[in-house]
């Protein structure tokens, strides 16, 4: 089976200041990250602020253009950023923004910014079109009337929906959603959630699914990896890998999670600041972090290994063995 | 034992529309008492409100009584001797609450000069231990670098500190983890739990988030339209919340654990305090509505197990058994 979404070791490198004469430094953002999505799967990628999973996203879409590497659609190589090959082939791949408000035109009725990537990629007759944002509108659950409707007269909720409903428009075979519940109330986010398992569903939309919540995350995805730092320090399905976490960093991260009936002084605290990208600890990035840290941490770099079925970590102290701890 | 803050029948307008109804709180000394609710829901503005920190477009009344001292209407030198003194306050965004043109250390200074006056060096030194105190490494080389030369969470870091600078009676977070990450998160709610044990301060500590909430508070309040309508001890309240809100709230929560089945959003949204529903505020969203419910409004009645509720049919005070729902309710505290 071809993957929908083919990436091997994708690098982007930033430029960065630390002052205003200082020579600028570069900063490895994403650093050799290589991902496969199936059809009609959801691959949801976790990590902290600066950890790069942003920028993977864009990468993936051929907005961010790579260094290093390559993105892969359906088997067929990304063609270079602002050509019209490439531009046609956005109508396969969306992107769903954290911010409906500003990812919308205040200044046009909903109606219209959903119709518009139909108007950009000339598909369908203007009456054909029009049914189809109707018949987009129901799929999101919004109502017919409100299709005159500006940005500001709707709720967040009610804005992502649209956000959603333009990102399906074309039909596309990937979502890539960043952030896209972190900005709603918890009852409306469990609204956005469930129209994006009914999409996933119907069975041909593939998804990558970035955020920095764990519990959605694990509702939603189907496979997960974990990102620390520009690289992928540990990946599996979701299920298994946040029932046994085996990488230290997935360990405090699956133990931040706030859940009520469980005590704090059971977490595994983890010390420390997220480490400045513009200087990356040597060897495992995690290691002035982690509780576990040897000296072959501070010298090598771990490569991503199979530790269990379909699971794989990048730690020197994780081994393919089993687990020790019971189910 | 007396309460520390009293509030009673606190109403908040903004440009003649009711966004607060009628607000009865109590905090006592010592104690951790959690504000949840949807954005928009009043709990922000009443502690702004009961601050006197509104702007003056908004009309409050009713009465706030800090210990001996009344509130309600104190002149404004009064009050800011109660704010950042008595009664200090943390935001969801330290970034933007801390000067970006002075160095951190010397904003600890301004605040101890302000609340205790301190100057020169007995202030820098005290300033230097609150900032070893909310976790800062190496406080003496970081006093005179500037707010963006610290990482999001060493500047809520910060922000407590500045705090903690008038020994306050009384702690005010408002959403104080929402902008951090995950394990930044746990280590500022850990903070501020060790926090008030140390200090015997007491603590409200304001978010959406239940799971942030259960862990660091004793009792807790739900908002709904700017009124409370549950409000009860935090393991009572949630192991079983009464309120078909409260209840919504985490039904709607994905889990960790158990199986990954779709969320049980609540219907809806939070109605337009212009145009608030005439019963209960709630019923156009409440699966258990009846008529009754979209005519009159619930007031707020203590119950015999000592929580406070405002609902006219209340979900069951023992675990339900006939309804699907407590199903999976059983996987949540496993």
């Amino acid at each position: 089976m071809t993957a929908v979404l083919d990436a091997r070791d994708l690098v982007r490198i930033y430029e960065s200041r630390q002052g205003l004469l200082a020579r600028p430094v570069p900063i490895r953002a994403v650093d050799g990250v290589s991902l496969k999505v199936h059809p009609g799967e959801t691959l949801g990628i976790v990590g902290e602020s600066g950890s790069g999973k942003s920028t993977l996203g864009r990468m993936l879409l051929g907005v961010d253009p790579a260094q290093g590497g390559e993105v892969r659609l359906a088997g067929t190589p990304m063609p270079p950023r602002g050509t019209a090959d490439w531009r046609a082939l956005r109508a396969r791949i969306q992107m769903v923004y954290q911010d409906p408000l500003s990812a919308l035109d205040r200044r046009l009725p909903i109606s219209v910014q959903i119709r518009e990537p139909l108007d950009i990629h000339a598909i369908g007759t203007p009456a054909s079109r029009a049914a189809r944002v109707e018949e987009l509108m129901q799929a999101v659950g919004l109502r017919p009337d409100q299709a005159g409707r500006y940005p500001h007269e709707l709720s967040g909720g009610q804005r992502q929906r649209v956000v959603i409903a333009r990102a399906l428009a074309t039909g596309p075979d990937l979502l890539v959603c960043d952030e896209p519940v972190s900005a709603l109330d918890v009852s409306i986010q469990a609204q956005v959630v469930n129209l994006l398992r009914d999409l996933q569903q119907g069975g041909q939309l593939s998804m990558v699914f970035i955020s920095h919540d764990l519990k959605v995350v694990r509702n939603l995805c189907d496979r997960v990896a974990v990102m620390y730092l520009g690289r992928i320090v540990e990946e599996g399905p979701a299920e298994e890998l946040f029932a046994h976490p085996r990488h230290p960093y997935t360990q405090a991260l699956v133990s931040s999670v706030p859940e009520p009936g469980r005590a704090l002084d059971s977490r595994v605290i983890l010390q420390g600041e997220p480490p400045n990208p513009g200087k990356r600890p040597s060897g495992c990035a995690f290691h002035p972090r982690c509780a576990f840290a040897t000296g072959i941490c501070r010298a090598e770099l771990p490569q991503l290994q199979t530790v269990a079925p379909r699971q794989t970590a990048a730690c020197h102290h994780v081994t393919g063995a089993p687990a020790s701890r019971a189910a | 034992m007396t309460n520390l803050v009293e509030i009673r029948d606190l109403r908040v307008a903004f440009d003649g529309v009711p966004v607060l109804h009628g607000i009865d709180l109590d905090v006592r000394p010592g104690e951790a008492l959690g504000l949840v609710g949807e954005s928009g829901c009043g709990k922000s503005v009443t502690w702004l409100a009961a601050l006197g920190l509104l702007p003056s477009k908004a009309t409050v009344s009713g009465r706030v009584r800090l210990g001996e001292t009344d509130l309600s209407g104190a002149p404004r030198a009064q009050l800011e001797q109660v704010r950042g003194g008595r009664i200090a306050m943390i935001f969801q965004d330290p970034s933007s609450a801390l000067n970006p043109v002075l160095k951190v250390g010397r904003q600890l200074c301004e605040a101890l000069k302000l609340h205790r006056g301190l100057t020169g060096a007995p202030a820098k030194a005290e300033a230097l231990r609150l900032m070893d105190l909310v976790g800062i490494p190496d406080p003496k080389g970081r006093f005179a670098l500037y707010p963006h030369e610290f990482s999001g969470g060493q500047c809520q870091r910060l922000m407590i500190a500045m705090a903690l600078a008038g020994e306050p009676d009384l702690l005010i977070a408002d959403e104080p983890t929402t902008a951090l990450d995950a394990t930044i998160q746990a280590q500022i709610l850990d903070l501020l739990a060790r926090l008030r044990a140390e200090m015997n301060m007491a603590t409200v500590f304001i978010s959406h988030d239940l799971g942030a909430v259960a862990q660091v508070c004793e009792r807790v309040c739900v908002m709904y339209a700017g009124r409370i309508v549950e409000q009860g001890e935090v393991g009572l309240l949630f192991d079983r919340p009464r309120h078909p809100y409260t209840r919504g709230l985490f039904d709607a929560l994905p889990r960790l654990d158990g199986p990954r089945v779709p969320l049980v959003p609540i219907r809806g949204t939070v109605p337009d305090p212009r145009n608030l529903p005439r019963g209960c505020a709630f019923a156009p969203r409440c699966a258990h509505a009846r008529d009754f419910c979209h005519s009159e409004r619930p007031d707020l009645h203590r119950q015999q197990d000592g929580r406070a509720l405002a609902c006219a049919y209340p979900l069951p005070a023992a675990p339900a058994t006939q309804d699907t729902a407590p199903a999976r309710r059983e996987g949540v505290h496993s």
